[in-house]
């Protein structure tokens, strides 16, 4: 068997599992038929992979003999729902009992050894349900077709003859009835079809309903395991701490002061800039190690400050600055401006933001110089298994990902430093279990953070009010400029201009301007920067919609009104606005001193908007209700796509109002919760979602909605106070009455 | 060495004084559905009951606890999900990610337990713990259900079919 090799492995029992995964993929569909260890059945945790009992009718489906169908997901479900919404999809073409339904993860190394079977595990950009929608409900009616066959066969009848249900297949001359679980071994014997037809989204009964998740109940008692609770016997803990100012080296360290604390086992040097402990248990190591003396070489980034910083960007909103990119232009905007009746100016800005999922980064790592294993709480199965790969210095095949339920992500999780890190260190430990857990402190210092950026928009009204020219100037740092310089289209990152993209599909401009010049001057700096929930359409969207909001003010036009006139070849832009503003009720009359605001943008294949309510009094800002909705083309699960919503609220209103990431000495300032506040309970507004998918393609949802958050209670604070806001966070802002 | 009563049972755990009950509760007794999240009393996942109170467990030394002290934990709510908060949340389906909930229903646990009828107002005092997934909504709603035995209408969402 050719497989054993990839699968070689301390444990005999795991390599036998991958073995056999390995086999039926081989043989066309061999079942699976698993005996769990003793050890592994009372710790579920400890090698989480796919290996449901039953027939595996193909890799998304599985079926055992008391009716229990697993569908296998490979993206991660980290809080979004795509987990619940992508079994949908399968069990909707499957036919299946969805009651009987429960989901399981394949790992990376069975899905290498597979040739890739479950294809992208990658979860990001939204792409979960929208990125795989179409192979996972062809791998759901396959099985479908396989199952019915199967029964055929059986009865000696007519594929055609027969009709499934609920797990049930009838053959309809006879009334002949079988269950799924017991022609699942067969039908796993079966080619597959080699094409299907999937079904029309209006006659769908599992997809499409706000079906309850599938992963809640181990969340209400304590027995979800996350990476941080990962048990593995002789495990210990590890705490890590990189160089305060990002790429300082270490000059040396005193291990002799920490050498005798309780339970500390080693301290290891994982890089140039990053020293751990290793203890018995990890209170001990991160207690050794903030007691640990450590000096760094002198860093080129430590006179630099959020000051600095903003004195960089700044030069960039110059006319004259060099290293500009033009992302979207029609028309000679900057003549139309010259030449207009009336112009309007702003400069914007944003900060960094740091992502601060509630479970802290963390990885724990078991190598051997056979087998490299890591149990990892991840947005990208694969890239874990590549950093554990290249850490390890083992091939991938001798790699293994257990893939963690991950206490959140919003981007920060794409990220694999915290695998590399783990793995440095386990290699130092051959055949010791090492989890890694970073503190909150050493999590907020070492983002990699929503980059920073400064905007400033001229435009130009002609003597009707209307919009003649719109010139925006972005100046900031770019994501791939840092995470893949090489990925730059001669020097520019057009995601800067998420949102404002001429392009139809993905994150198009919603406004027709006769004149139009989008610009981004590449200002980077020394700070690690990432996808943050929303990426670039966060901050395009605060700075267009709040101008917007500024230029129509200037035409002496509402602000709904205003956008309406410029949206009439964006017709699902203009749709979601329309439907906000109406559910909303936009123009009827509101309580005393409460104002309204609206914003529309779009992002990931989606079309969002919102209305919010607002008071403003002695400088302090209550939301009262705001209502958002979403275009996001198809509705898998409308209950967790207004969960999404409701959440992108706390995200991106919460950021706008408290939250900034500042630079002292080169080094990250904030450091907990503390100083890094968090949207609470009492802050949250009322929110009512419309969700309103209007069928011809397939958006995301996770991230479309948050870039309307702020811009809509910005607008609504403007509203409120006469004067616009262009700076956040607002808590630094002073919203007193102009 | 201290002396614990978690959830009911006597444990005995070799911990320096100035460990935090989070790291004792985790580490040495085991049971890991109280989360870390801060250190700092700040966030609230670590939210436990301390002699029926709420507490946050992270910025507790264990040299503080007396033996007698009664700790309960995610745990020890109920045997089997069936606390009127979890059967709640449940309803409302209110995790996401799922983290911090352990906290969320701890400190719901505490407060329905203060005021069995809470106002928005004693919620918005009481739910003071974060959730980066953002779903205080439900939480709100979660707590009105719990507290009215599980008949509070919850939703507020509408599909439109264009």
């Amino acid at each position: 068997m050719a497989r054993t090799s990839i699968a070689s492995s301390r444990s005999a029992k795991v390599s036998r599992r991958n073995v056999l995964v390995g086999a039926a993929a081989a043989g066309g569909g061999l079942a699976l038929g698993f005996h769990v260890p003793a050890l592994e059945a009372a710790v579920p945790s400890q090698r989480p992979i796919a290996a449901a009992k039953g027939a595996e009718v193909n890799a998304w489906v599985v079926i055992g003999n008391d009716e229990t169908v697993t569908i296998r997901v490979a993206r991660t479900e980290m809080g979004q729902g795509s987990l619940t919404g992508l079994a949908q999809l399968v069990a909707e073409e499957l036919n299946c009992d969805w009651k009987k339904v429960r989901t399981e993860y394949p790992t990376p190394g069975q899905s290498l050894a597979r040739q890739r079977v479950w294809k992208d595990f990658s979860t990001g950009g939204s792409r979960g349900i929208r990125g795989s929608h179409d192979y996972v409900r062809e791998g759901g009616a396959a099985a479908r077709e396989m199952l019915i066959q199967a029964a055929a066969q059986q009865w000696g009848a007519k594929p055609g003859e027969c009709v499934a249900a609920g797990g049930i297949i009838t053959h309809k001359p006879s009334g002949r009835t079988v269950t799924y679980g017991k022609v699942a071994a067969a039908a796993a014997k079966l080619e597959p079809p080699k094409s299907v037809k999937l079904k029309d989204p209006k006659d769908w009964t599992i997809a499409g309903k706000p079906l309850k998740r599938l992963d809640t109940a181990d969340k209400l008692t304590g027995k979800q395991v996350y990476g941080v609770d990962v048990k593995l016997p002789g495990m210990v803990s590890a705490a890590i701490k990189d160089a305060p100012i990002f790429g300082s080296e270490i000059k040396s360290y005193d291990e002799a002061k920490i050498k005798a604390m309780p339970g500390v086992r080693r301290l290891v040097r994982v890089n140039a800039t990053t020293v751990a402990v290793v203890a018995d248990t990890w209170w001990q190591a991160k207690k050794a190690l903030d007691a640990l003396p450590i000096q760094y070489e002198d860093s080129p980034h430590a006179k630099e400050s959020s000051a600095t910083i903003a004195a960089r960007l700044k030069e960039g909103l110059e006319p004259e600055a060099k290293n500009v990119f033009v992302g979207n232009k029609n028309g000679d905007a900057l003549a139309a401006i010259a030449g207009a009746a009336k112009k309007v100016e702003a400069v914007y800005s944003t900060p960094f933001l740091h992502h601060a999922t509630m479970e802290p980064m963390n990885c724990t790592a078991l190598y051997t110089p056979e087998k490299c294993e890591v149990w990892s709480p991840t947005q990208n199965g694969e890239g874990s298994l590549a950093a554990a790969a290249e850490a390890s210095g083992l091939p991938l095949n001798k790699c293994e990902v257990y893939k963690m339920p991950p206490g959140g992500g919003f981007g920060r999780r794409g990220r694999q430093d915290y695998v590399t890190q783990a793995v440095a260190i386990a290699k130092q430990m051959p055949g010791t279990p090492v989890k890694l857990i970073w503190s909150r402190e050493e999590d907020t210092q070492h983002g990699y953070y929503r980059p920073i950026t400064r905007c400033r928009l001229a435009a130009g009204l002609d003597d009707k009010g209307a919009l003649v020219g719109l010139h925006v100037r972005l100046s900031g740092q770019s994501i791939v400029a840092y995470q893949q310089p090489a990925a730059l289209q001669n020097g520019m990152d057009s995601r800067m201009f998420q949102g404002m993209w001429a392009e139809p599909g993905e994150a198009q401009i919603g406004y027709s301007v006769p004149n139009l010049l989008i610009e981004h001057a590449m200002r980077n700096t020394h700070v690690p920067v990432g996808p943050w929930r929303g990426v670039n359409t966060n901050q395009n969207a605060v700075y267009l919609e709040c101008f917007m909001d500024e230029v129509a003010k200037a035409a002496g036009k509402d602000p709904l009104e205003f956008r309406r006139a410029l949206m009439a070849k964006y017709p699902k832009h203009l749709g979601i606005l329309n439907t906000v503003a109406e559910k909303a009720g936009w123009g009827k009359p509101l309580p005393q001193g409460v104002f309204r605001g609206i914003a529309q943008h779009m992002g990931y294949g989606s079309y969002s908007a919102a209305v919010a309510e607002v008071s403003v009094n002695r400088g302090r800002v209550k939301v009262h209700r705001m209502v958002l909705g979403v275009d996001c083309g198809h509705a898998v699960n409308p209950d967790q796509i207004a969960a999404q919503v409701e959440g992108s609220v706390a995200f991106g209103l919460g950021a706008a109002l408290y939250q900034e990431i500042t630079v002292k000495d080169g080094r990250v300032v904030e450091s907990n919760f503390d100083n890094y506040e968090i949207m609470r309970l009492e802050a949250f507004p009322k929110i009512e979602t419309v969700v309103a998918p209007s069928g011809d393609f397939w958006g995301g949802v996770g991230e479309p909605t948050i870039c309307v958050a702020s811009p809509s209670v910005l607008n609504a604070i403007h509203a409120a106070i006469g004067k616009p806001v262009r700076s956040l966070p607002l808590k630094n802002v002073d919203l007193r009455s102009a | 060495m201290a002396k614990l009563n978690v959830n009911g049972k006597a444990f005995d755990v070799k911990v320096d004084p100035d460990t935090p009950l989070l790291w004792a509760i985790r580490e040495q007794v085991g049971l890991t559905g109280t989360k870390y999240g801060c250190g700092v009393a700040q966030c609230g996942a670590c939210s436990v009951h301390l002699n029926g109170e709420l507490a946050r467990s992270c910025a507790i030394p264990v040299s503080t606890l007396k033996p007698t002290d009664k700790i309960v934990t995610i745990e020890g709510l109920s045997r089997d999900g069936s606390h009127p908060v979890q059967k709640a949340w449940a309803a409302v389906d209110v995790p996401q990610c799922g983290y911090c909930q352990s906290g969320q229903i701890m400190a719901a646990a505490a407060l329905l337990k203060k005021k069995p009828k809470p106002s928005d107002t004693d919620i918005d005092t009481a739910m003071t713990n974060i959730c980066r997934c953002g779903t205080y909504q439900r939480i709100r709603a979660a707590v009105h259900m719990a507290a009215s035995g599980g008949t509070a209408a919850v939703t507020t969402n509408s599909q439109k079919k264009a």
